[in-house]
């Protein structure tokens, strides 16, 4: 009896363990952001390039998770991409006239939408869209434009 | 000489043919095992999951840790020293967790598996089963099976997080990276999708070395020799298997 009470002590602990190893992975290394609001209503912005901006990218206004990218798709009429993303609820107070750009965290980290404030006394709301939009700056396009630049001045 | 080739080649046939049924048949009795004699699974979980947790967890410590290192000196050449979390945490979850605990657990699990087996048929106890009525099969193999199964994923999910405190030892603590750059940068790029990629392959990886480990010892020649010939092919044919379905799972997974 003695031995069966320890075979099922050493299996229960083993599956918890190997419970809390999966907890541990899908909450603390996977992207959790600090944003998890169901609370929110979702703007839409226009880009001529968004690089390489995934879906679930986080919204970040003076550097502060406030939203989610929520889709991107292709405007086949205008020939941008349409970007729609959530932002909670509680930021209700953002001017229209925002601007919206592509940014990347840091050198090779991940691209995320910064938004900066405008001067607007209307809010953003369910259905806005932004304005003003900045693409994603495409390293290789700026490494073109220098070389051209360079190789002409040396003409 | 043409002819032992022949021969080899219509032998392994024949095995491979013999295993695809023997697993049709683990398959078809694991659903009434599972639910009717559960407590021969529990017994079976302990075996494989439980007493493998020393060597997995040690195994991943220095697996991570190792990764922080290997990590730290090639990203460093780029300035990027901070993304070791990241590095190590996609190699832990995607790769080395679920394709080394497939290999301890081949080495540490599969082999007692094999030559228990082997050396119950070496000395007549599954004749003597089946003459009792009982099935082997259901009595013996399909609950070591189904143990192995249900172990696998637990133990590469524990040897992934194990690996990424180990990275995050060496990374943090040993080289000084910023401990918020490290974990912040690995939530960014981690996504659960990966995490669930690494269960799926553990999962098929279980499903693979415990069927591969039963089979060789419930097909061993019945001596000792034999027995110990099925112990070392359940090692060498798991580590082949995983690392082909590996390539397999990671190709149609991107």
């Amino acid at each position: 009896m003695r031995q069966t009470r320890a075979v099922e002590f050493g299996t229960g602990l083993f599956v918890l363990m190997g419970m809390a190893a999966l907890f541990f992975l899908t909450t603390q290394a996977t992207g959790g952001d600090g944003f998890s609001s169901n609370d929110v209503f979702e703007v839409q912005a226009r880009f001529e390039n968004v690089g390489s901006l995934k879906p679930r990218a986080p919204v970040a206004m003076a550097g502060v998770t406030i939203g989610r990218v929520t889709d991107i798709v292709f405007d086949p009429v205008e020939l941008n991409a349409v970007v729609s993303f959530v932002i909670d609820s509680q930021y209700d107070q953002i001017p229209d006239d925002s601007s919206a750009a592509i940014l990347t965290s840091g050198l090779l980290g991940s691209q995320y939408i910064g938004m900066e404030a405008g001067g607007s006394e209307i809010y953003l709301e369910e259905g806005s869209e932004i304005f003003l939009p900045q693409s994603a700056i495409i390293l290789e396009n700026l490494i073109g434009k220098f070389l051209m630049k360079s190789s002409s001045d040396s003409k | 000489m043409l002819r032992d080739i022949y021969n080899a080649m219509m032998e392994f046939v024949r095995a491979f043919g013999a295993f695809q049924l023997f697993f049709l048949r683990l398959l078809a009795n694991s659903p009434s095992i599972f639910f009717k004699r559960f407590s021969l699974v529990v017994k079976q979980v302990y075996n494989t999951g439980t007493l493998s947790l020393v060597i997995i967890m040690v195994c991943g410590f220095f697996v991570g840790a190792v990764l922080g290192l290997q990590g730290y000196a090639n990203l460093a050449r780029f300035n990027a020293e901070d993304s070791v979390g990241t590095f190590a945490a996609f190699a832990l979850v995607k790769e080395l967790g679920p394709v080394i605990t497939a290999l301890l657990f081949a080495g540490r699990a599969g082999t007692a598996l094999a030559s228990e087996i082997g050396l119950m048929k070496a000395t007549n106890q599954l004749s003597a089963m089946e003459m009792m009525g009982v099935d082997p099969l259901r009595r013996i193999l399909v609950p070591r099976f189904l143990g192995g199964v249900i172990a696998m994923p637990f133990l590469a999910a524990i040897f992934s997080a194990i690996g990424l405190f180990g990275a995050h030892l060496v990374g943090v603590g040993l080289l000084g990276i910023d401990v918020g750059a490290f974990w912040q940068l690995m939530q960014q790029s981690l996504e659960i999708g990966d995490i669930q990629e690494g269960i799926v392959k553990s999962f098929v990886f279980g499903v693979i070395a415990s069927s591969l480990a039963v089979w060789e010892g419930y097909s061993a020649i019945p001596t000792a020799e034999g027995v110990g010939r099925a112990t070392t092919r359940s090692v060498v044919i798991t580590a082949i298997v995983v690392l082909i379905f590996d390539f397999m799972i990671t190709a149609v997974a991107l």
